[in-house]
């Protein structure tokens, strides 16, 4: 097993009390790619907040492994597209991670931005203002901005969306770039063909983990039917969940059950590792 | 031309004191009105103009009309608010222009309460619209502190803060710099605001904050060449509304203010962004 690049520890991320990812156990390998599907509101973004540390943990952990740079797409920007900035501008903010508040820009970080916009096909845009761009064209001038900030763990929330079929072919070059380079990368896709045709392992999620591993053991037809099937409404009057089971398991063991509070709602907490050696995806109790 | 331009300076130490003053405060709270401006917080300004009344009332109210005591209540009442607006914007669901109105109010209304303990409503009208004409020592120095403040937070958070701007949400990704940016930049809000009272009175501050940086917002599509226009325009307002106001016999604050708002206008209908070049160059285009 390769040394883990991020660790879950029965981490519940959520909003006002409700989970989003619940009880999520596991860890992704250092220079994993892995696709995180999932329905609406299963949880996918919840999860990359949580990675990134935007959103706290309601309980468990997230863990990062020391050393590792985390660069994070998200799916909803918060970029100011009406402030007066260029391409230029925009994908050196890459370079934060380098040279943080004062660190001068050396010409070597300016050739890093400029190769990174040659690499993302955006050479000859520097000067733009980000007003004008496209949407295929922002978003691979987000890409570049990844590239320049050169981490080890890669976040990408729903790259494609809104994107041509040129822009995604370009854009899973890259990815496989990264892959090549050893790098982590954790992709939210919908488009399971896309997932299948390119990404070695996959997270499936439905608020709780459904399936995690290789992505044909993990897409298949069964699985994708029981992620299609979890509640996806939030209940106020919810029993609380408590850690009623003080249990430890072996590292790696696989194990999924199902527990039930007060006779209602019931939900399943599932712990499931990504090493290749596992015969199966989870089992529903 | 000389009798019109610059005769008044020259002659006069109070004319002298005055353009030092406003230009000393041009020079910092411009800026700072750029990135209100970008960061849709032009508001904020005046809000927080309102919300520093009760703090320099208080000061006003124990020592009189002494700039030293004013300043520091301005500030301690500036900070409150904004650090009250910020947290309850930052930590809770509501967002910071409802915040920033529900303290300000709060303020204001104290502010007006504490004038209306002592003095009259002449001494308000001190308060509010300031003596550009009669700045002292102590101001000028005041004023040049915190512009000189200003200048250099800025050089120094200036990556933040354009980021914060930009991209708050990539910042957070990649620092922990997001939410103290914020705060240092209302801090320099509340700063300049309070230098200008002085000056201007904490209405019209916001003025000579706000309107050089709105003119130069149709003149350039980048953030540096924004600022030194607006600095630009902060200055050539506060020459000519001196000199308006010392030819006609006018108040100074609202005479350099109108200057601003002035070159506001002229920069909607010409700037190179505004509405001539943008609305007559339509009906032509390139072919890519």
């Amino acid at each position: 097993m390769t040394e883990a690049c991020l660790t879950f520890k029965d981490l519940t991320l959520g909003y006002n009390s409700h989970p989003a990812v619940h009880h999520l156990n596991g860890s992704v390998g250092a220079g994993s790619l892995t696709a995180v599907v999932g329905a609406n509101g299963s949880g996918k973004s919840t999860l990359m907040k949580g990675i990134v540390g935007v959103l706290k943990p309601m309980a468990g952990t997230c863990t990062v492994a020391p050393g590792k740079r985390v660069a994070y797409l998200p799916q909803q920007s918060e970029l100011d597209r009406s402030f007066p900035a260029r391409v230029v501008d925009l994908v050196s903010l890459g370079l934060w991670p380098k040279r943080g508040l004062l660190g001068r820009y050396t010409r070597e970080d300016r050739e890093t931005v400029r190769e990174a916009l040659m690499a993302v096909g955006l050479e000859g845009f520097e000067g733009r203002p980000i007003d004008t761009l496209s949407g295929g064209q922002l978003q691979r001038a987000l890409f570049a901005r990844v590239l320049v900030q050169d981490a080890d763990l890669i976040l990408l929330d729903e790259p494609f969306n809104a994107v041509d079929a040129k822009t995604i072919g370009d854009l899973i070059a890259l990815i496989k770039r990264w892959h090549g380079e050893n790098r982590t990368v954790m992709v939210v896709a919908h488009d399971l063909e896309l997932v299948r045709a390119h990404f070695p392992s996959t997270l499936l999620l439905a608020r709780r983990p459904v399936a995690w591993g290789e992505t044909i053991q993990t897409l298949r037809p069964e699985n994708l039917l029981r992620a299609r099937h979890f509640d996806e409404a939030w209940h106020d009057d919810a029993p609380w969940c408590e850690p009623v089971h003080g249990h430890a398991h072996a590292p790696g063991h696989e194990h999924a059950h199902a527990h039930a509070h007060d006779g209602h709602h019931p939900h399943e907490h599932g712990e499931i590792h990504d090493r290749p050696d596992h015969e199966s995806g989870p089992r529903a109790a | 031309m000389y009798d019109l331009l610059i005769a008044p300076f020259v002659e006069f130490g109070f004319m002298q004191r005055a353009l030092a003053g406003s230009l000393l405060l041009a020079l910092g709270s411009c800026p700072v009105g750029v990135f209100l401006m970008l960061r849709r917080m032009s508001l904020t300004g005046d809000a927080m103009a309102h919300a520093i009344l009760p703090g320099a009332a208080a000061g006003f109210l124990l020592y009189g009309l002494q700039i030293v005591p004013m300043t520091i209540g301005g500030l301690i009442a500036g900070v409150i608010v904004a650090l009250g607006a910020g947290a309850v914007s930052r930590f809770t669901v509501q967002r910071e222009d409802a915040s920033m109105a529900a303290f300000y109010l709060i303020s204001l209304a104290l502010g007006v309460l504490i004038v209306s303990l002592r003095g009259s409503s002449v001494d308000l009208m001190h308060v509010l619209f300031g003596t550009v004409l009669a700045l002292n020592d102590n101001a000028l120095t005041l004023i040049a502190l915190i512009s000189g403040t200003t200048l250099l937070t800025l050089a120094i958070f200036w990556r933040a803060l354009v980021a914060e701007c930009l991209d708050p949400l990539f910042l957070r990704s990649v620092s922990r710099f997001g939410t103290p940016v914020h705060f240092v930049f209302l801090g320099l809000v509340v700063l300049n605001l309070v230098g200008g009272f002085q000056a201007l009175g904490t209405l019209l501050s916001v003025g000579l904050m706000m309107l050089p940086a709105a003119a130069a917002r149709f003149w350039t599509a980048r953030v540096e060449p924004m600022i030194a226009l607006a600095f630009g325009f902060g200055a050539v307002s506060c020459i000519a509304g001196l000199l308006i106001s010392y030819h006609a016999s006018l108040p100074s604050g609202p005479a350099i203010i109108l200057s601003a708002g002035t070159i506001y206008l002229a920069s909607i209908l010409f700037g190179t962004r505004g509405v001539f070049n943008t609305k007559l160059r339509r009906h032509r285009h390139r072919t890519a």
